[in-house]
């Protein structure tokens, strides 16, 4: 999509942080590139299978959980509950399809239960279900919860002098809530290096753009005020994710880290991208095929 | 011995604190009103002290439970379970093994007024599914559940305590022994019982004193665990007693005597009349002032039993 096309709304300038380049050989990133787009194929089966769930935002986080998944999370889907494993939280629940079709690729569950996602009896509630799924760590969904349940797991880890690290991925419009704020001072007070946050910062919500129905600018400002690291990136870049999620195991300065990822809603399918309507409607069986034949097409040419 | 059911949850948890190395304590500013000081003085590595932010102390011990320590959350009653959101998804759907202290319960805590009551509380906990619902009525009771609570119990529960010292009533129990969902008979009357939870199960005794004197002689039963229920208790009481009475520092609508209601129009219909705050606030006076006004002390209760039976 051309700058032009971009809703004005959608438009928020910023800075990509300076980070050292992560050394990756073009297989490995091609390799990464194509786990993407099949993860993309599953979301939009499962959606269209489902008939209700969230495109736009399981979309925009597809690169920033397939690198982490497939890159850096310390995690053996034989043996889910290890306790020195690294944890990952999806604060934003919404964006589970995404989650879901990551760890079936990762070998958590069998993917043929992925097209029974909300149905009834099935492991893949519409929000995440620690108890109902291995490798989901909390239940989500009330926006605002997940972060906090992070910072539990952070600093038990802590306690226990495990090594693990914490990541959580919260949503842009779930930063309007006030619980984010109450940790967002508590994880500096507590030190906890080893939480690491990622914003999916895809610019809209369900009524609409965030900077229309509640302005989280300045947002990095805000978090840096917090006393966070913060770095900000594009979300759909490899290089510059796996840079930023290299800096954050790496340092050990006390201070949580946020990764302020810029990320496109809908990302992949075009029809979807920018597109506020496409939060939480699911698509047609044509729209579904249309989006698959473009997916299907950019897999070939990887 | 009189004592705060709060004083005895902040000394036994800081004494099971040194068998015990899973037990962490949160506490969102109000240490030395919930008595988590205790604890927080002998363990500091294992005490956070969240601010004045209850949501993010429940998130956060649901993490800590998860990775198995036992967390206290200590806050007053109408805090804690006013992030009800918090409590029913991060603790309760999420099955985390976690202890939520609410204190300062009912309008017994006296002159702060109705915004520090805990006067709903029940009723929000209990809706919550698998939640445990424990309600002591002296110091010796909420040892005992507290140590329950930490070595035996696994699961969400909400312990409700008072600010106010209350009299020990379980030492009427020779070897008494809390056990989890079993009612415990502290008078034994006939015809009619009088079901009592937490502080004013001591009232309710002194009630039943009363009304002896005019011929009345009812059973006296302290409901220290208010879910679950227990239905062959009810059963064998609504067998042996033809009117119950139900007595709670709490609103009467989502309080412990619907719940009885509930359960004994299923297993044996029978006359129940409910004492507790009815539906109005509370406000700010002493303790005494308040029972008084509010027919919660000895007085009021047994007035307020001897005109139903008229």
């Amino acid at each position: 999509m051309s700058l032009e096309m971009i809703p004005e709304a959608a438009k928020v300038l910023y800075e990509k942080s300076p980070l050292d380049t992560f050394p990756i050989e073009s297989e490995e990133l091609t390799r990464l590139k194509k786990i993407a787009n099949t993860v993309r194929i599953s979301v939009i089966e499962m959606l269209t299978e489902a008939k209700s769930g969230h495109p736009g935002s399981s979309l925009s986080e597809v690169e920033l959980l397939t690198a982490l998944y497939f890159k850096f999370l310390k995690h053996d889907p034989k043996n889910p509950k290890d306790p020195n494993r690294d944890k990952f939280l999806l604060s934003k629940g919404h964006g589970v399809p995404t989650l879901y079709a990551l760890l079936a690729e990762c070998g958590y569950f069998d993917k043929s239960l992925l097209n029974t996602l909300r149905k009834l009896g099935s492991p893949l509630q519409g929000h995440p279900d620690r108890r109902k799924l291995p490798g989901i760590e909390a239940c989500t969904g009330s926006l605002g919860q997940g972060l906090s349940i992070a910072q539990g797991l952070a600093l038990a880890d802590r306690l226990d002098g495990r090594k693990s690290l914490t990541f959580c991925m919260i949503g842009d419009g779930e930063t309007q809530e006030g619980q984010i704020w109450e940790c967002a001072m508590s994880a500096p007070k507590f030190q906890l290096d080893n939480l690491i946050v990622i914003t999916d910062y895809n610019k809209a919500q369900i009524d609409g753009y965030t900077e229309e129905v509640m302005p989280l600018e300045s947002l990095a400002k805000k978090w840096e005020a917090f006393n966070w690291d913060v770095i900000q990136i594009d979300g759909h870049d490899y290089l510059q994710i796996l840079a930023a999620y290299d800096f954050a195991r790496k340092k050990q300065n006390k201070k949580p880290t946020q990764i302020i990822a810029h990320t496109v809603k809908g990302k992949g399918v075009s029809f979807m991208e920018y597109k506020v309507d496409w939060h939480g409607v699911t698509p047609t069986p044509e729209e579904a095929k249309k989006a698959l034949a473009e997916l299907t097409e950019r897999g070939k040419s990887l | 011995m009189s004592i705060a059911t709060r004083s005895a949850f902040g000394e036994t948890v800081a004494k099971l604190g040194e068998t015990n190395p899973n037990i962490v304590v949160l506490d969102a500013d109000l240490s030395k009103s919930t008595m988590s000081k205790f604890f927080a003085k002998q363990f500091p590595e294992r005490f956070f002290e969240m601010g004045i932010a209850e949501a993010n102390m429940i998130g956060t011990a649901s993490g800590l439970a998860f990775s198995g320590k036992i967390p206290y959350i200590c806050s007053f009653a109408c805090f804690l379970t006013g992030r009800f959101d918090q409590i029913r998804l991060s603790i309760g759907y999420s099955g985390a093994n976690v202890r939520l202290v609410g204190t300062h319960s009912g309008i017994a805590i006296g002159e702060d007024g109705y915004s520090q009551m805990g006067l709903e509380d029940i009723a929000l906990m209990k809706s919550i599914p698998e939640m445990v619902v424990i309600q002591p009525a002296d110091g010796e009771e909420t040892k005992q559940a507290v140590e329950y609570l930490t070595n035996h119990h696994q699961g969400p529960a909400y312990l409700r305590l008072t600010r106010q010292k209350v009299p020990a009533v379980t030492d009427r129990v020779s070897n008494y022994e809390f056990k989890l969902g079993k009612p415990v008979t502290l008078r034994k009357g006939e015809n009619i019982a009088i079901i009592a939870t937490g502080g004013v199960v001591h009232e309710s005794l002194k009630a039943a004193e009363k009304l002896q004197a005019s011929g009345i002689n009812p059973t006296v039963v302290n409901l220290h665990t208010i879910k679950p229920l227990d239905p062959s208790f009810f059963r064998e009481l609504t067998e042996t007693h033809r009117t119950l009475i139900t007595v709670e520092d709490h609103q009467l609508d989502g309080g412990v005597g619907e719940s009885i209601s509930a359960l004994v129009s299923e297993l044996n219909p029978t006359r129940i009349f409910r004492i507790g705050v009815r539906n109005v606030y509370g406000e700010s006076g002493s303790p005494e002032e308040l029972y008084k006004k509010y027919q919660l002390d000895a007085d009021g209760i047994a007035k307020q039993i001897a005109g139903w039976l008229k």
